[in-house]
């Protein structure tokens, strides 16, 4: 039995006349002890589809289960199963780190000694601050104060909502690092984010943009589905360059990339030929290396679908 | 039961380390009796009055004498015609003028009558009609001692007696009022702040991922505010008795008792408030508009609610103060037992159980 399935889900915000529609039919399984990844930017409605899944909203359409509970009919078991960390930091700020942990361990029926293997991980590291109040807690140590609450009453479901937006990069990887080892407990993990590149700490990822589900695949699977060659190009006039790149028959699709712009290309292509074509178009110091796509090359291929 | 604990140990955490809040809340009862009590009152004392005296005869001085021997009044101008009366008004240095007619004495002695006019600034009509009143009682004083001992054909005498406050103390009537006020204040605004903030801050989310009872986190928000209530109204019982001399006729556990119940209806509606509201402002806008100025406006401290028209005095049976209001002043000024408040007692008991159920039903088990 899968952890979580969703099928068809619907959501509409607003009233008759503006009606927006946040997610149009969004449907996927995670298995359980998976760690699935739900990736979009901004406004996907990643936030949404875990508030319908972790029954804080009725979804307009479509149904889910999350362990095998019906999302809507039975909220109260599902309430007392799933661990849930919301986006925005959602602990007491005027609590101490030790006052919220026993505060969210005696609401979930338990303590902490009873749960400790499973946060002491995360817990031990921000232990030596314990009377220290949440509020002044750091951003990194306030997602594991966060987590730690979340995991206290060991979730068979655990719902992360952009766990690592605003939090420096060092914090990210020990996140996912934490997360992975979460994983080897058994817990099923959903968490969603904004980063295309954490998508390959992920065991699938399913990718969302406007409240649609553009694609559910391992990482590896995402990128294999990518299916045409593409190169990174730089040159000494990076604007004149992505221009120039668009201009060219044999680039389907051309965007900056970091330092390097992205371009995809048609079918059978030749280096040379292209280096030609740029060179002759007066750019210096052309780079030109054939490249595997990642996950965010996938996503701007399959947003363009 | 555990989970119950914890939670109000959580709400007191709240409290305790918002020592500017606890501050205000603590301190607010007692700055609203020294206010009360001493700066705004409407008793009269010393009022200044002048003197126009045409007689100048026994009569007339022995009144004058009088009405500055007595505590309401000072004399501190004597005028010598009408238009100084006038004069005297527009400066405002008199707030009532007394004035004798010539043969004042003689017309007494003589024809058994005569007239005295007492000029009051009207301006203030409460203000005036109390010191005509002061000043007629002292003359009529001055009357009787004159006919003493003689029959007078056909007099009607009216004998006063001001019940459960001879003397008029304004004190009487606002300790009760500030009472409803203050509990109003601090049980539903408070209450009805607190929980919207937890809506605010994005703890309610989590709160309603688990297993916890909404009726639970509701409860557990009115616990502390139940126990500050307390002290409030024993700093305001310690005060009234001690510093505004107001004693409690009657008994103390009842008027506790109908405290607490008074403090439970404003809990009630205070969570009540919280369920249908999202943002601590409107919590706080709805409490300030829709609770607190119907307790000072219709409650019948600050104006007599039988002088109201008919819409207002219907309205003001809704106000849950204006009940608390009748019955504090029953059980502590009269010293009347349950026996006569028993019909408010009820009516608060059901608004209370109106509200908590309303309350609970409207809360929200989902976040929109």
């Amino acid at each position: 039995m899968p952890a979580v399935v969703a099928n068809n889900i619907v959501k509409k915000y607003g009233k008759k006349k503006d009606v927006v529609e946040a997610l149009h039919g969004i449907s996927f399984e995670a298995e359980q002890g998976e760690l699935f990844g739900i990736i979009g930017p901004d406004g996907a409605g990643k936030t949404s589809l875990f508030r319908i899944l972790t029954t804080l909203l009725l979804p307009d359409g479509g149904s889910a289960t999350v362990d095998g509970l019906d999302i809507v009919k039975d909220f109260k078991e599902i309430r007392n199963r799933v661990g849930y960390m919301p986006g925005r930091f959602s602990l007491y700020q005027d609590l101490t780190v030790a006052e919220n942990m026993e505060f969210f361990a005696t609401i979930f029926n338990t303590t902490i000694e009873e749960n400790y293997d499973l946060v002491k991980d995360i817990y031990s590291q921000i232990e030596p601050f314990k009377d220290r109040r949440a509020g002044k807690l750091s951003g990194g140590m306030k997602q594991k104060l966060a987590l730690s609450c979340a995991l206290i009453h060991r979730p068979s479901v655990l719902f992360l909502d952009e766990p690592t937006t605003g939090v420096d990069s060092v914090s990210r990887k020990e996140f996912w690092e934490m997360l992975r080892n979460l994983k080897k407990q058994g817990i099923t993990i959903l968490v969603s984010t904004p980063y295309m590149d954490e998508a390959s700490l992920c065991d699938r990822v399913a990718l969302v943009q406007n409240g649609k589900l553009l694609s559910v695949n391992t990482p590896a699977g995402v990128r294999t589905a990518f299916g045409k060659p593409l190169l990174a190009v730089r040159a000494t006039n990076m604007l004149a360059l992505l221009n120039h790149l668009k201009q060219s028959g044999a680039i389907a699709d051309a965007y900056p990339f970091g330092e390097y712009h992205h371009a995809v290309m048609r079918g059978s292509y030749d280096v040379e030929q292209l280096r030609h074509y740029l060179l002759q178009l007066g750019h210096e110091h052309v780079d030109i290396q054939a490249i595997e796509p990642d996950i965010e090359d996938c996503f701007m291929d399959l947003m363009k679908n | 039961m555990k989970q119950f604990l914890s939670f109000v140990k959580k709400e007191f955490y709240h409290i305790g380390r918002d020592r500017r809040t606890l501050f205000i809340l603590l301190g607010m009862p007692i700055m609203q009796i020294i206010i009360f009590g001493f700066a705004l009152t409407n008793e009269v004392k010393n009022s200044k009055i002048a003197i126009l005296d045409n007689a100048q005869d026994v009569a007339s001085a022995a009144i004058s004498s009088e009405l500055e021997a007595s505590r309401y009044f000072d004399i501190v101008s004597e005028l010598h015609s009408y238009k100084d009366i006038e004069a005297a008004f527009r400066k405002g240095t008199i707030k009532l003028a007394v004035v004798f007619p010539q043969q004042f004495n003689n017309d007494l002695q003589h024809f058994n009558t005569a007239q005295i006019q007492l000029v009051a600034d009207a301006s203030d009509p409460n203000v005036a009609t109390t010191l005509t009143n002061y000043a007629t009682a002292v003359i009529m004083d001055y009357q009787d001692r004159v006919t003493n001992g003689r029959k007078l054909p056909y007099t009607i005498k009216t004998e006063m007696r001001m019940l459960y406050n001879p003397q008029l103390k304004g004190a009487y009537s606002f300790v009760p009022g500030v009472m409803a006020m203050v509990l109003m204040l601090v049980c539903t605004m408070m209450t009805a702040i607190t929980v919207v903030r937890e809506k605010e801050t994005g703890t309610m989310e989590i709160m309603l991922v688990s297993p916890v009872r909404p009726m639970k986190i509701v409860m557990a928000k009115a616990v502390p505010y139940l126990l500050l209530s307390m002290i409030n109204i024993a700093s305001i019982l310690l005060l009234s008795v001690f510093v505004l001399d107001v004693p409690i006729n009657g008994s103390l556990l009842l008027l506790i008792a109908e405290s607490v119940l008074f403090i439970l209806t404003s809990l009630a509606l205070g969570l009540l408030i919280s369920s249908s509201t999202d943002s601590q402002q409107t919590a706080m806008f709805i409490s300030l508009t829709g609770l607190f100025l119907p307790t000072v406006m219709l409650s019948g401290f600050m104006f007599p609610i039988e002088n109201m028209p008919l819409p207002l005095r219907i309205i003001s049976n809704v106000v849950p103060s204006k009940w608390y209001y009748d019955i504090v002043k029953s059980v502590m000024i009269k010293g009347l037992g349950i026996t006569a408040i028993w019909k408010e007692t009820l009516i608060l008991a059901g608004m209370t159980l109106f509200f908590l159920t309303l309350a609970i039903k409207k809360f929200k088990i989902r976040l929109a």
